[in-house]
């Protein structure tokens, strides 16, 4: 049988290709795919080489290429590739390095390079990509809830929300071009878990969190065991407990403020005036504090909720983990930090003792 | 952040009111014995509210409260929020509610009420209304301006109250999940009216709250509030100064921005809250939303169900503070 042509029950001996593998979540993504039974190979594509190979080793293959080069091509076309998944859309750079300006070209070049590479290839079937509920903005002006519908409004100023916004919008572009290829776009909420990285797990790891003074923003978090087997779904397409080809607002059940996450986690939180924010980043990282940015900020002022029923619905059901379960197996492993809650709660029983007793 | 640590220390009468609307108390707090109703009222009372203070206050620190996806706090909102407004509400407006029994005991419905006062008092006093009078201890949902929301620490705070913007989809949201909504359609055009204006209705947009409510299948609940408009005379408006400061309005009351802070503080007058009977909205077709001008002719009916009632309400005042 060729590969990526379509079976009885749907692909058979399929070819997988990820972009972004050297990173984290990918990382975790690939050791999954690789043991999904239908997914014959599995080929991970980046501009470093991943720390870690998953296992089946026969299976993978690594490919160095950069998404930006016209190569990509070469390396879909030589292994007939039936299934695009494209993690390599980031918010802060990789092991790589590079500022700001290389972050934005690895997301919206990388994803223009990766589309036209697509279009030329006609084994493809299913292109699946990792985007952000940033696509929504966060501005108080728009509706406290947002669904798949809602227009997308990335905050003025650029940054990692806008590169997301122009993404959808290629990939829209390319749906079109394309119809008979099924498009998946899966707009992660914040990613978190025990290894997680991304910009607002490496936030609740600063021993002391800067907050924009006056407001406690709404945080949803969607566990990095539930964003893989979610891409998983989206992977298989069609079939039992697979994710049919479409966009979906991928987050875990149930709101955080940022108030009580920091108290959740027990770390204490310092107020900054909002006009200082986009200067503390750059100032702290000066001092060797990384993690911090004007946008992280912008983020952190109002906060976005996302409304997750057309995922549901196609999943049978929510997330094994919600947003408050999420952020708790993240604090299991980086908490508490100064002031641990279950010592706060005992001072308080403490208190209340010695007031009954005087 | 913008929630104080405040121990409520007037348990006790809240119990007893409680107890008199026959509602069920909703939640006690942790650790608390069976409500011993012969136990020496005093020590027992203060005690008991030591103790729910200080579960508050675990709760707090620890961070071990639910927040829906608008951002409501119940936990703070109702040991701490109403709490403080709750003697504005009783001693200083002297608010008395009627027609409680118009607004459902579960389910959807929009309340629709008139605004005024320069500073929305009447939306706060109108939520403490429902908690309090209700049988049920309904939580009103409040639909805010964007300003509200925009603001540093009041956006954290209205939102942990459980308002939210003022729009279609946020209200439809709120309604499709069964909560009782407050809307007050003329903004800040009632809000920032002068004083000469007073208890005349002002325009009520084009009657999007309306076509939600009809959308959503739920019933609308008139409300007219008196006493909210005497709070602030306001006298004149400098729009120079609302400008610079990005604000709808900027007020001039014979003591703001005279005596400065001081000037903030509402004149204590008698107020009535009196709610309407509900406009079914159910037996209408949902095509009927699209309709403008029944939309417009539904708008006009709640909006005319409302200045008569203010006017009525009026007629049998005693006198503004009294």
């Amino acid at each position: 049988m060729v590969p990526g042509s379509l079976g009885q029950g749907g692909f058979m001996g399929r070819t997988v290709l990820v972009t972004g593998a050297a990173r984290q979540l990918a990382g975790r993504f690939l050791r999954r795919l690789v043991k999904e039974p239908d997914v014959e190979r599995v080929i991970g594509v980046d501009a470093v080489p991943p720390d870690r190979l998953p296992g089946r080793a026969e299976s993978f293959r690594f490919v160095r290429a950069d998404l930006r080069q016209p190569s990509i091509v070469a390396v879909l076309a030589q292994h007939a590739v039936d299934t695009v998944v494209h993690l390599d859309v980031h918010a802060t750079a990789g092991p790589h390095g590079g500022g700001r300006a290389a972050v934005k070209e690895i997301n919206v070049l990388g994803t223009l390079q990766l589309l036209g590479a697509c279009q030329k290839i006609p084994t493809l079937r299913r292109v699946v990509v990792a985007s952000s509920t940033l696509v929504y903005g966060n501005s108080p002006r728009d509706p406290a809830v947002a669904d798949e519908t809602s227009r997308l409004a990335a905050p003025a100023g650029g940054g990692f929300a806008q590169d997301v916004v122009e993404i959808e919008g290629y990939l829209r572009g390319f749906a079109r071009r394309c119809p008979d290829v099924a498009v998946t776009v899966l707009r992660l909420a914040h990613v978190l878990g025990p290894g997680a990285e991304g910009p607002l797990a490496a936030y609740f790891r600063l021993p002391v969190l800067p907050t924009v003074f006056g407001f406690d923003p709404r945080l949803q978090f969607v566990h990095e065991q539930d964003a893989v087997d979610v891409l998983c779904r989206a992977v298989r397409g069609q079939g039992r407990g697979a994710l049919a080809p479409g966009t979906y607002n991928v987050a875990g059940d149930g709101v955080l403020l940022l108030s009580q996450a920091a108290r959740r986690l027990g770390r204490p939180t310092v107020p900054v005036a909002r006009p200082l924010t986009p200067w503390l980043g750059p100032g702290l990282r000066a001092l060797g504090v990384h993690g911090l940015s004007g946008e992280l900020f912008r983020t952190l002022t109002h906060g976005r909720v996302v409304r997750t029923d057309a995922l549901r619905a196609a999943t049978g059901g929510p997330l094994e983990y919600t947003t408050a379960e999420a952020f708790a197996d993240f604090a299991a492993v980086h908490g508490p930090g100064l002031l641990p809650p279950a010592l706060l709660g005992r001072a308080v029983e403490r208190a209340e003792e010695a007031l009954r007793r005087g | 952040m913008a929630d104080a640590k405040v121990i409520p220390f007037e348990e006790g009468a809240r119990r007893t009111r409680e107890r008199a609307a026959g509602g069920a108390v909703p939640r006690q707090a942790d650790g608390e014995g069976a409500g011993g109703a012969a136990a020496p009222a005093e020590a027992g009372g203060l005690d008991r509210a030591v103790a729910r203070g200080l579960a508050f206050l675990r709760r707090r620190v620890t961070g071990d409260y639910e927040v829906d996806d608008f951002g409501f706090d119940q936990d703070l909102t109702d040991e701490v929020l109403m709490t403080l407004l709750r003697p504005l509400f009783e001693k200083y407006f002297r608010v008395e509610v009627r027609g409680i029994e118009n607004i459902p005991a579960d389910g959807g419905a929009l309340i629709v009420a008139n605004h005024s006062g320069t500073l929305p008092w009447d939306g706060l006093m109108l939520q403490v209304a429902v908690r309090d009078t209700h049988p049920a201890q309904r939580h009103l949902r409040l639909l805010a301006a964007d300003l509200v929301l925009q603001l540093p620490v009041v956006n954290g705070l209205a939102r942990k109250a459980g308002h939210t913007l003022a729009c279609a989809e946020d209200a439809r949201e709120l309604l499709d999940r069964g909560e009782l909504v407050g809307v007050m359609p003329e903004g800040f055009k009632g809000l920032g009216k002068p004083y000469a204006e007073r208890y005349k209705l002002q325009r009520f947009g084009r009657g999007g709250f309306v076509a939600t409510a009809l959308r959503a299948g739920v019933p609308i609940v008139p409300c007219a509030i008196v006493g909210a408009e005497e709070i602030y005379p306001m006298l004149g408006n400098s729009r120079v100064l609302a400008r610079l400061l990005g604000l709808p309005y900027f007020p001039v009351t014979p003591t703001f921005p005279w005596l400065g802070p001081l000037g903030a503080v509402p004149l204590p007058t008698k107020w009535t809250i009196q709610f309407g009977e509900p406009v079914e909205t159910r037996d209408r077709p949902a095509e009927a939303a699209e309709d403008p001008m029944l939309m417009f002719q539904l708008t006009d009916q709640v909006r005319e169900t409302i200045q008569h009632t203010l006017y009525k309400l009026l007629v049998g005042r005693r006198s503004v503070f009294f």
